[in-house]
């Protein structure tokens, strides 16, 4: 199995996860994250006083993946996360060793 | 007795009471999340405690019989001799009503200091500090300027509704107790952002209506005199909020909504002394120019290195001396002019110093005795947890995973100040998944926390499975 996570722009969570849909994927985790990368921050001011938010806000998608399907699904995340400009974010993928699913107690690919 | 004067004034006392949790609206939203509760408190528990005081001895120090120009004697301790039949002696209105009035102009002034104390008093030093000012600040002020009698009111000066005993007074005693008290941790080094705007917004809308009352209720009577106060308060607000917004693009780049509502606050106080005794055009005069400079003297504590943080002198302090000042010279009817401008200098400087001399000593009494500043851990964890023990916000999807629990265990880390409390927290942090556990000792019988069953779907996170 391998983990597949992905920090994108918030406003296209629902591309990438009705393209994850359209793939066959049961579920996903998502989870509000903030950060930088090439992308810079923007400038707020209150009453004069000037602060530099450098930390962007972006979604953090995690998908448990058969190995089989992990290249494909990390072009399908890509592809549906990508805008072109600067801040459209990355997506990365590590093994994972087992899963479990709590209600059946199911293990490897049968608890995805 | 006038029947419409009366209920008029009623009224405007009721509006007046609403400026008081409008400004600590105007307060809380401008604070970091973790302050809060606390600031809200810092303005609400004047309600309580002024309240007390004006009737036990309040009313009497500050319009019972002159003493010397400076103070009322004790004749109304108590509000002794003050029956549902007493009226005004000018106006013919019921003295009861004239007490509940200007009951909530002391109970608004000191908690406008508040906002420059933000994020790190002690809660119950903060109490102490406020009935020692409102007693030996206010009172006496509050004399000087509008009772028979009084000094300044002797003298003329033109203070129709509190430019000197309420917002230079606040304004000066503010900068004071700052100056005692010193800078939050990490100022000018530390990100501090309004922790809610919309909240900053809704309390100067509340200010704003408020202020009518405070204004035109002044005149205690409907008549000529409150109507142009009325109307005047709107035309230099609205002023005040482009002088500030104009200046704040020049400057700064861009139209913001702090800005605005800063703006509103300060056309408020700056047309307070004045608005009776100006036409339109000096109303206009007045806005515009408390807006601009306003605007530009909330920088100052970032050049002068004091911390007034919600910029109580920047708004109250300079925009009163501003409307008081002005009304010298733009005061119809021949009054305006040098001579009417140098009493009102005599009013605004007069004040400035008797207040910043007390409040300074009050500040250091208390600093010195029962210690004015939180400690550095309760400051930098947050005082809403240290001294309310309670948190301004739940958005935990889970409810943040509390536990109730019952019984006398005392529970460690909760407020030490807060003896017999009911309900306690404390916390147990994950670090950035804001987790964190309650424990709530003794709370009612068969409920369960509350708000924490509520899940929050899709704001916070997702969950998919």
């Amino acid at each position: 199995m391998k983990l597949i996570t992905a920090v994108i722009k918030p406003h296209r969570l629902d591309e990438v996860k009705e393209a994850l849909r359209a793939f066959g994927v049961q579920g996903m985790t998502v989870t509000e994250a903030s950060g930088y990368g090439r992308q810079r921050g923007h400038t707020e001011v209150y009453r004069g006083a000037e602060y530099t938010v450098d930390l962007v806000p972006k979604v953090r998608i995690e998908v448990l993946v058969e190995d089989v399907d992990a290249e494909q699904l990390t072009d399908v995340v890509v592809k549906a996360a990508r805008t072109g400009k600067i801040g459209d974010g990355k997506v990365w993928m590590v093994p994972v060793e087992t899963a479990v699913r709590v209600r059946t107690g199911d293990r490897g690919p049968d608890a995805l | 007795m006038n029947g419409a004067d009366t209920a008029f004034v009623l009224i405007s006392a009721f509006l007046v009471m609403l400026m008081t949790p409008g400004l600590a609206f105007f307060y809380g939203g401008m604070v970091r999340v973790k302050s809060a509760l606390n600031m809200l408190m810092m303005s609400f528990i004047s309600l309580g405690i002024v309240s007390v005081l004006w009737v036990l001895y309040g009313y009497s120090l500050a319009f019972g019989p002159d003493t010397g120009g400076v103070i009322g004697n004790l004749d109304f301790v108590g509000l002794q001799g003050i029956s549902p039949e007493s009226l005004t002696e000018k106006g013919g209105i019921p003295v009861m009503v004239f007490v509940l009035f200007q009951m909530m102009f002391a109970i608004l002034t000191p908690a406008l200091m508040s906002g420059a104390l933000a994020d790190r008093v002690k809660f119950s030093a903060w109490a102490v500090f406020l009935t020692l000012w409102v007693t030996l600040v206010y009172f006496p002020v509050a004399h000087w300027v509008w009772a028979e009698g009084g000094w300044l009111y002797e003298l003329e000066v033109i203070d129709f509704a509190g430019g000197t005993a309420v917002h230079i007074n606040a304004g000066i005693g503010a900068l004071a107790a700052v100056l005692v008290v010193g800078k939050r941790i990490g100022f000018t080094k530390d990100p501090m952002r309004p922790h809610s705007l919309p909240l900053v917004v809704l309390g100067a809308a509340l200010l704003w209506f408020g202020w009518f009352g405070f204004n035109a209720g002044s005149a205690l009577a409907a008549d000529g005199s409150s109507a142009t106060m009325a109307l005047n308060t709107q035309v230099a607000t609205g002023a005040a909020v482009l002088g500030w917004l104009v200046h704040e693009r020049i400057r700064h780049g861009a139209f913001t909504t702090l800005g605005a509502a800063s703006g509103a606050i300060a056309g408020l106080v700056a047309i307070t002394p004045a608005g009776a005794d100006v036409n339109a055009m000096g109303a206009l005069a007045i806005g515009v120019v408390a807006g601009g400079v306003c605007s530009w003297a909330v920088s100052l504590k970032f050049k002068l290195g004091y911390d007034d943080s919600l910029d109580v002198v920047g708004v109250h302090l300079v925009g009163g001396v501003i409307g008081t000042l002005l009304v010298g010279f733009l005061a119809v009817d021949g009054v305006g002019g040098l001579e009417q401008f140098g009493k009102q200098a005599v009013g605004a400087f007069s004040v400035m110093a008797f207040s910043f001399v007390v409040s300074w000593i009050l500040a250091k009494l208390v600093q010195a005795t029962i210690g004015f500043r939180a400690g550095a851990d309760e400051e930098t964890a947050g005082v809403d947890q240290a001294f309310h023990a309670e948190t301004a916000y739940d958005l935990t999807a889970g409810g943040g995973s509390s536990v109730r629990t019952r019984g006398e265990t005392p529970v460690p880390g909760a407020a030490p100040t807060a003896p017999g409390a009911k309900r306690h927290e404390t916390y147990a942090g994950a670090a950035t998944t804001g987790t964190n556990a309650e424990v709530h000792a003794g709370a009612e019988d068969g409920t369960n926390g509350g708000t924490n069953d509520e899940t929050n779907d899709g704001a916070e996170a997702r969950v998919d499975a």
